[in-house]
């Protein structure tokens, strides 16, 4: 599945944390002289360079993945290292996946031992699955057996991924109890077990605030610490995180760069960041807010489209124009009622901010 | 002969515990401590065992009482160790600072002042730390107090700050700065400010406290006085430019102390003192040099006592300088016997349990691993309380803020009260409320509690007398709860929420003018209050405290004040509006037994003024003045109804009705008081009336507004008398266009205020009025129905002048369906 070559990743649409930063990693790993934990690629100290950025001793630098309060980080790496199991907390768009996935890539270098948890996950891709045709011909056998993540990172001693852990049914949830209290795998048909090595643990992000969510068991609950990634606390952070995703994923997406003014990106993310927080930036305005989540994730998403357009069918440089037509389809989710929502918005805080006469014409023309 | 000295972190349960390690190995025969010498007399108390930290030493000046110091003790603070040290091995034990004689006596109006407060303030911020970093605890208490900290409490209680002098205001107000820091200055001016932050950020941390946890909170074992000494002596030969003046007084006199203790033949003396000072105690400076600079120095008469202090004082949440953020933590860490981190997080899961989460010990051991854990990725010792927060949060409480609030508020600060013996020297105001306290059994508590009393009972009778005469003196130990069950179980319950705050003491001292008993005293100030009130409303208020506080002797100069004024102001509005609180006083004079003959005498005078009063005030009214003045009628009429005297009442009703009928008077106050006059039986001709204002000849917007005033709380009247709701209808009906539109918004305003259901069965009866009125029930046996008619009636019970039950009318409905 996974071919680890930074070859292969060119060609992928989007290259796993370990492809992209394959760089980073191998230059953390060779000047990290601190004791590792067993089965790990990288120090703790080495994993929290690697997810916050900083200068290596050579002057490499390392770029930060995760814009956010540092002890977030620590005590997240800080529980991986004591083998015990990590939730991520959040709104949707707080980079839950961003942050498992980076962590998994720097403690165990692989981010792809994942369980996408869905309503209808069943417990085979939390276990083990059976290949049915050799089942039939020959029986119950180690052959006969497909491994599902869980048991393959279990085997390697790795890091495994369970993604949204709510969405999945409770009683399918509580077969990770055993593998994370046991550090076991059993396997009664064929009378045997699969014992983690060391270096297994689990991170799973799950949404807490969200429709259609099964609460975890206590039981459950307890083999896990928590971590809650808040939303960016300042408007400048979240800028920040948003012009340099963007620029990350231009590059990937090999669009013919034109730059996306900062001006720009500033403004979505000014949206996007009143709207959710129902107020204004100044704080002397109530706004309506939208159905829909406006993390910073969208904000990506908007400029990264705007970004498209301006390239392909403007002259090039960002423009409101190019902007407005992702954004309104960012806010506008429910056609009737956030529809009213953005009109409210555009006319009393768009109309008269002094600077955002385009931006604000732009979006009018936009309307249908 | 030797001399040692200790510097120490004050309030650091460290270099509390290594100071006594290093004491009772060098064994001294005197121990001199950091701190205001005046307060030696007070010192063999520390011994008391009735003295329970945390406890603060009070300094105040006799003149102005408000001007005043604390020097706050916990049972971790290294200075309180050392005290403990020298009682238990019979030692002398003396305070060596700058007088509080000298610190105190700022020159209120000297041309000197704008000059003082720096020097002041130089003392509180040259030493090390500032507000965040220990060794600095001490030195906002040379200059600052009470004062700085009751500016930023609840500002009710601010008056101490009020009064006191800019400068101790300028040395409270700096803290807030010192944190903030101030990217314009240079890094010596900070170093000078908040040293250890310089040091600490030299060493990488960002936070001074965390710094100094790691180098000398968590490394017990060593002796840390010699390498503290080392640091500060670089640290002051790098930034010391230009000394504060005041803080070589203070170093000059605590070498002359140290002379002085060497002159009397003391052989092995220990000075325990701030980290900062320790460099300038240890160098030779010549005895001329020191009497110089001490020469001349302002002195102002104070007086010391112990008080009992807070928790939450010591912490920094507080807005009191004092500058631990967490004093629980430390005391855990100074009493902890072992294990502190296990410790901590057991008592922490036990704090989660008794609120009902599910904690178990499976939590706990990983909550440790996860700090260890924390603590070694960041390069720590041992895990510190920001590790055990984090672990917390992740674990125990798995993720959520809410119990991690309550295990700051309970553990972190961990709210404590300390006392102090009967025998600490008090101002009679405070042993009169100690006595009190004793007798009625209410003991002061920091954290708040709610207290219900039942009026009927003596004891609670007086605690609440106790409670109120003591709000008199600003002293607000209880304050009346304000929750719906109060009310509505009558008069006679009152329910208080009570807790004590150590600044009380300083408010008690300060009321020592008005008298040396609480009553006294409290009784005074009410006296000379209403001396200089200038309103009515203010007087009116001030009876209510007076009666509250059962205060009757105070009572009569209130009210012949009173008296005058109500005659003198010819302001009917303002009279209304002093006459509630006075019924309510008079009310509760009957609950607590209080004589309210002269307060009778006063509220029915009032009476008869505002009824004579009332035509004035009600003429020629603007929309806005017609509806201050209905409120004020409105309550008026309710408070009369409370105090049910029948003459009252029929004077009250007899100046309504006279207004109703003067033609200048406003639409809305006419209909309101129509309805008021209706409801009391009065006014037999309501139809009439309302069909005179709905009469074209009436303007459509006086009309709207008199229905305002009719309608005003609720659509009953209507719903139940067909006949006005006909008149209504046909008026509305019969109204041309444009003039419907004008009228809308008002009546819309008034319909709005009506219930949904009142507003659907409107709208039913409405639709019936339309419609062919259904026919009337025929078939009706008056001879049958009769006996439950009778029954009905004897539930119901009838005012004489009522007109006799008749026979049943399809217009009136029958008994039997009103609600």
């Amino acid at each position: 599945m996974t071919d680890g070559t930074p070859d292969a990743a060119t060609g992928v649409l989007r290259p796993h944390a370990e492809q992209e930063y394959a760089g980073e990693l191998a230059r953390l790993a060779e000047l990290d002289e601190r004791p590792r934990p067993p089965g790990w690629r990288l120090s703790p100290w080495a994993v929290t360079t690697y997810l916050l950025g900083g200068e290596l001793p050579d002057g490499t630098a390392v770029t930060p993945k995760y814009v956010g309060p540092r002890r977030l980080i620590e005590v997240a790496v800080a529980t991986l290292a004591t083998d015990r199991a990590l939730l991520l907390l959040g709104v949707p768009g707080t980079a839950k996946t961003w942050v498992s996935e980076h962590l998994a890539a720097a403690v165990s270098g692989d981010s792809t031992l994942l369980v996408q948890g869905t309503a209808g996950t069943p417990e085979e891709a939390i276990r083990y699955g059976w290949d049915y045709a050799r089942l039939l011909a020959e029986g119950p056998s180690e052959k006969a057996l497909v491994p599902g993540p869980l048991m393959r990172a279990m085997r390697r001693g790795a890091v495994a991924r369970v993604e949204e852990l709510t969405r999945i049914p409770s009683d399918v949830q509580d077969a990770l109890i055993t593998i994370l209290s046991e550090k076991t795998l059993p396997v009664p048909e064929l009378d045997t077990e699969v014992q983690a090595r060391r270096g297994f643990t689990v991170i799973a992000t799950a949404n807490d605030r969200d429709r259609g969510v099964n609460e975890l068991s206590s039981a459950l609950r307890r083999r896990f610490n928590t971590v809650v990634l808040p939303v960016p606390a300042s408007l400048e952070d979240e800028v920040d995180i948003v012009s340099r995703r963007v620029a990350r994923l231009g590059r990937a997406l090999e669009l013919p760069a034109p730059s996306a003014g900062l001006e720009e990106i500033r403004r979505v993310v000014t949206v996007l960041r009143e709207l959710r927080s129902g107020r204004t930036e100044d704080g002397r305005t109530r706004l309506k807010t939208p159905s829909g989540t406006l993390s910073t994730a969208e904000a990506i998403s908007v400029v990264t489209g705007g970004l498209a357009l301006a390239a392909h069918f403007g002259d090039g440089v960002l423009r409101p124009a190019d902007l407005a037509a992702g954004l309104q389809g960012t806010v506008v989710q429910d056609p009737v009622s956030d529809r009213v929502v953005w009109q409210e918005y555009l006319e009393t805080v768009v109309r008269d901010r002094p600077g955002w006469r385009d931006f604000y014409r732009a979006c009018r023309e936009t309307l249908p | 002969m030797t001399v040692e000295v200790f510097g120490i972190r004050h309030h650091g349960p460290g270099s509390a515990r290594a100071l006594r390690r290093a004491l009772e190995a060098y064994r001294p025969d005197l121990v001199l401590i950091e701190g205001p010498p005046e307060a030696d007399p007070l010192l063999h108390l520390a011994a008391d065992p009735a003295m329970t930290p945390p406890v603060a030493l009070l300094a105040y000046t006799l003149t102005a009482p408000q001007r005043a110091a604390f020097w706050p003790f916990a049972s971790f603070t290294p200075e309180w160790t050392a005290l403990r040290y020298a009682h238990a091995h019979r030692l002398p034990a003396r305070f060596i600072d700058l007088p509080a004689a000298c610190t105190l006596a700022a020159p209120p109006e000297a041309p000197g002042e704008q000059h003082e407060p720096e020097t002041a303030k130089g003392a509180s911020t040259k030493e090390p730390g500032g507000s965040d970093a220990g060794p600095s605890e001490r030195a906002r208490r040379a200059s600052l107090g009470a004062t700085d900290e009751t500016t930023q409490t609840d500002g009710g209680a601010g008056n101490a700050a009020e009064r006191s002098t800019p400068a101790e205001r300028a040395a409270g107000g700096r803290q807030p700065g010192e944190e903030a820091g101030r990217p314009d200055e240079g890094l010596w001016e900070r170093a000078r400010r908040d040293p250890l932050g310089v040091l600490a950020e030299a060493a990488g941390h960002a936070d001074a406290e965390r710094w100094w946890d790691d180098v000398v909170e968590l490394r017990g074992q060593e002796d840390v006085f010699g390498v503290v000494a080392e640091a500060m002596e670089v640290l002051r030969e790098e930034t010391e430019r230009a000394g504060s003046e005041r803080e070589e007084q203070r170093e000059a006199w605590m070498r002359q102390a140290v002379r002085r203790a060497v002159r009397e033949g003391f052989e092995r003396i220990a000075v325990v003192c701030g980290a900062w000072h320790v460099p300038a105690l240890r160098a030779k400076v010549p005895a001329s040099r020191d009497a110089a600079t001490l020469k001349g120095l302002p002195k102002t008469k104070v007086a010391m006592t112990w008080v009992p202090w807070t928790h939450g004082r010591l912490a920094r949440e507080s807005g009191y300088g004092a500058g631990v953020r967490s004093p629980g933590w430390y005391r855990h860490l100074f009493e902890a016997a072992d294990r502190p981190v296990e410790r901590w997080l057991t008592e922490s899961a036990r704090l989660l349990r008794e609120e009902g989460l599910p904690v178990s010990s499976a939590h706990v051991i990983e909550a440790v691993r996860l700090a260890e854990a924390l603590a070694a990725l960041r390069g720590r010792p041992l895990a510190g309380l920001d590790e055990l927060t984090e672990a917390t949060r992740a674990v125990l409480c798995e993720g959520a803020d809410l119990p991690l609030e309550l295990i700051r508020r309970r553990m972190v600060v961990g709210e404590a009260l300390g006392s102090v013996p009967d025998s600490t020297p008090m101002v009679p105001l405070q042993r009169d409320l100690l006595a009190q306290q004793k007798r009625l059994r209410l003991k002061p508590s920091a954290e708040p509690r709610q207290d219900a009393f039942d009026l009927r009972r003596p004891v609670d009778l007086e605690r609440s007398r106790l409670l109120h005469r003591l709000r008199v003196l600003d002293v607000a130990w209880g304050s009346p709860a304000a929750d719906a069950s109060n009310r509505s179980q009558g008069t006679f319950k009152e329910v208080w929420v009570l807790a004590w705050h150590p600044e009380f003491d300083v408010r008690l001292i300060e009321a020592g003018v008005w008298g040396t008993t609480v009553h006294d005293a409290a009784a005074a100030r009410i006296q000379a209050e209403a001396a200089d009130a200038r309103g009515l409303p203010e007087l009116t208020v001030l009876a209510e405290r007076a009666l509250l506080a059962g205060l009757d002797e105070a009572l009569p100069a209130v009210m012949s004040t009173l008296a005058d004024r109500a005659t003198a102001d010819g302001d009917t509005v303002r009279l209304m509006e002093a006459l509630p609180p006075l019924v309510r006083a008079l009310r509760y004079g009957d609950v607590r037994g209080t004589p309210t003959g002269p307060l009778r005498t006063v509220v029915d005078g009032l009476v008869v003024r505002i009824c004579l009063g009332l035509p004035r005030a009600a003429a020629s009214l603007d929309d806005d003045a017609a509806r201050t003045l209905l409120e004020r009628v409105a309550t008026v009429h309710e408070t009369l109804a409370l105090l049910d005297e029948p003459p009252h009442t029929a004077r009250w009703l007899d100046a309504l009705a006279a207004l109703t009928d003067s033609p200048a008077s406003h639409g809305l106050l006419e209909g309101r008081l129509t309805r008021l006059l209706h409801d009391a039986g009065r006014l037999p001709d309501l139809p009439a009336r309302m069909s005179r204002a709905v009469s074209p000849g009436t303007p459509p917007a006086r009309t709207a507004a008199w229905l305002e005033g009719l309608l005003a709380d609720g659509a009953l009247l209507l719903i139940h008398d067909a006949a006005l709701l006909a008149l209504l209808d046909s008026w509305l009906a019969a109204l041309p266009a444009e003039t419907f539109t004008a009228v809308l918004p008002l009546l819309r305003r008034t319909f709005a205020t009506h219930t949904p259901p009142e507003r659907r069965t409107l709208a039913a009866r409405l639709h019936h009025l339309a419609a062919p009125a259904p026919p009337p029930p025929e078939d009706l046996d008056p001879a049958r129905a009769a006996p439950a008619v009778a029954t009905v009636l004897s539930f119901l019970p009838l005012r004489p002048g009522s007109p006799p039950p008749g026979p049943l009318t399809p217009r009136e409905p029958p008994a039997e369906e009103t609600p």
